[in-house]
């Protein structure tokens, strides 16, 4: 059974986020990056999958040089080999639509049996790429899955629903799931597989192999405008030593706020 | 030429779905200020009386595309069926509520029709008759204006809890409702779903909790728990979690608050080492008194916390257990 992931890379978690100079993203200077959370779980699952059923793991990431510590990464954990969708046409490809198109120009000679994504990313959450790839490859789709069991030609999922609701559903393979975070527990690369990843191959491709110019990936959305979300409280901002703030905040919640 | 805004309703074994009408609220806002007409549409097998009660809202009208076909929810079922609805009333905006549904088939829809969709929008600003959408990235933490430079119709969502249901509006009258005809007989439904379920140790109901200590990724390691934990004891109150504390079974599933979790609204949440993203916060943003406890003072937590303190975890948690155990002492 193949498998392919799509891999986005995020600033770090813990990053502070400062709004950049001309007000339409984040300053992208001091920031380092890291796999999207739930592309991590999606890459562990199909790395689970392939040790059980065998086949092979492509991982698939569109960005500029930055994204290959990623792919690397990715390598270094199990995957077998990589796409990076690497050229600076494709650095306006910035909403869900085209990002998706791409995705699909990279994978569309590929066997693959199922195609992973995160269920949305950590920096622009559109929550749609992997929607609209499938859609652009003609699979079927299922999107928030906790669980993944291949079947003969099909394949049964688990598929999160709102507040602690779940439901199974089975689908004809090939098809993309989107993963939700927590489907597993991920690992972490060993030196071994650190060792063996300087081998693996990681295929370019570029807007001419893609067939895509800089017109066909224009952005139907534009961010205007960036900015720090507005309070919609003041909140009361205790300071001093931890002891002290410690009773401040007791003495608040018992007699202003009279919760305690 | 398209014209007017139409709404995707949504509604799950009979009953509507409470952010369809958050959504409504959004809708209607947009119709007044860019002067579009706002109609509703919804899909399944006998929906008269999910038509009906969303008729006595302030809409021009209401539509039902019913087959059996769409009986229960599917993908490709949706995806075939608000393809011809849209293309028959040619709307300018199709709103629907960011639910887990909308982000199953809304995305395909907007691919299969060609068009462009703002996902997970909390507020909107007409321009005249144009509109531009606010929707947060990097988890809440940055809000940014979007404009949308593709061909009407222009999909977009809104997230649970960015508009109140009780605001929608009811008409004056009761809108029409008017059966479409769709062509459901070549769509092949890929997808076989079975019974919805839930885990059977969902043991603890935490909406009925007066009092939340809710511990996130800032705490670390499963060991470091326990100070949370005491707190939590100290005060009376339960102890809860944000996904990642869950995801990583440091406590058990039933603990989570948030859109994957539970909903609560409790006298008292104590939310420590938690970021704040979005989809915790629409979990627990309606708590009387919030509290957050964070390392990083541009945490969007602190967006909405009554009280906040800057700083280490692990020195101000255990103050604050000791402090608390010293006043209940001296009483």
């Amino acid at each position: 059974m193949n498998i392919a992931v799509c891999l986005k890379q995020v600033p770090k978690k813990d990053s502070i986020l400062r709004i950049g100079a001309d007000q339409k993203w984040i300053d992208e200077r001091d920031i380092s990056y890291e796999m999207s959370e739930a592309d991590a779980y999606a890459l562990e699952e199909a790395l689970r999958q392939k040790e059980k059923h065998g086949g092979e793991v492509i991982v698939v990431s569109l960005g500029p040089e930055r994204v290959r510590q990623s792919i690397k990464e990715a390598l270094a954990k199990g995957a077998d080999r990589a796409i990076h969708l690497h050229d600076s046409v494709f650095d306006t490809a910035a909403d869900a639509a085209a990002i998706a198109r791409l995705l699909a120009a990279a994978l569309r000679d590929e066997k693959c049996d199922l195609i992973f994504t995160g269920l949305q990313s950590d920096d622009y959450g559109f929550a749609q790429v992997g929607l609209i790839l499938a859609e652009e490859m003609g699979l079927p789709s299922a999107t928030i899955v906790m669980e993944v069991q291949p079947e003969d030609g099909a394949v049964r999922v688990k598929r999160e629903l709102e507040s602690g609701w779940f439901q199974w559903v089975r689908l004809p393979m090939p098809a993309l799931l989107t993963i939700q975070s927590g489907i597993n527990q991920l690992r972490y690369a060993t030196l071994k597989g650190i060792m063996a990843a300087k081998k693996k191959e990681i295929r370019e491709v570029k807007a001419a192999d893609a067939g895509l110019t800089a017109d066909d990936l224009k952005p139907t959305q534009v961010i205007e405008r960036a900015y720090l979300p507005e309070k919609t409280k003041s909140t009361e901002f205790i300071e001093g030593k931890p002891a002290d703030a410690a009773a401040k905040l007791v003495e608040k919640l018992r007699f202003d706020a009279r919760v305690l | 030429m398209n014209q007017g805004i139409l709404l995707l309703i949504e509604h799950r074994d009979g009953v509507l779905n409470r952010t369809t009408f958050e959504a409504m609220v959004a809708a209607q806002g947009i119709a007044s200020a860019t002067g579009e007409k706002l109609s509703a549409v919804v899909f399944g097998k006998s929906v008269a009386g999910i038509a009906s009660e969303v008729a006595a809202k302030k809409l021009e009208a209401v539509y039902t595309a019913e087959d059996d076909k769409l009986a229960e929810y599917s993908c490709d079922g949706y995806v075939a069926a608000a393809k011809q609805v849209v293309e028959m009333l040619s709307p300018r905006f199709v709103v629907l509520s960011h639910t887990y549904q909308v982000r199953d088939f809304a995305p395909k829809l907007a691919a299969r029709l060609g068009r462009t969709f703002v996902t997970d929008c909390v507020g909107y600003r007409a321009e005249g008759s144009d509109v531009v959408f606010t929707r947060q990235i990097f988890q809440g933490k940055i809000n940014t204006d979007v404009r949308v430079a593709g061909e009407p119709p222009i999909l977009a969502s809104f997230q649970a809890g960015s508009y109140r249901a009780d605001k929608a509006e009811s008409g004056e009258t009761r809108a029409a409702i008017t059966p479409l005809e769709i062509n459901m007989a070549d769509v092949q439904i890929r997808t076989q779903a079975e019974a919805k379920f839930q885990e059977a140790k969902q043991a603890v109901d935490l909406s009925q909790a007066p009092l939340i200590v809710a511990v996130g990724r800032g705490i670390k390691s499963q060991e470091n728990i326990e100070i949370v934990q005491k707190l939590a004891d100290a005060i009376g109150a339960e102890i809860a979690a944000s996904r990642p504390i869950c995801d990583n079974e440091w406590l058990p599933m039933d603990r989570q608050i948030g859109s994957s979790g539970q909903t609560v609204s409790p006298k008292l949440y104590l939310a420590i080492g938690i970021s704040g993203a979005i989809q915790h916060v629409v979990g627990m943003k309606n708590a009387q008194t919030i509290v957050a406890i964070n390392k990083d003072a541009e945490a969007p937590i602190f967006d909405i916390a009554d009280y906040g303190i800057v700083g280490d975890l692990f020195e101000i948690v255990p103050a604050l257990t000791a402090e608390i155990n010293k006043v209940k002492a001296g009483e």
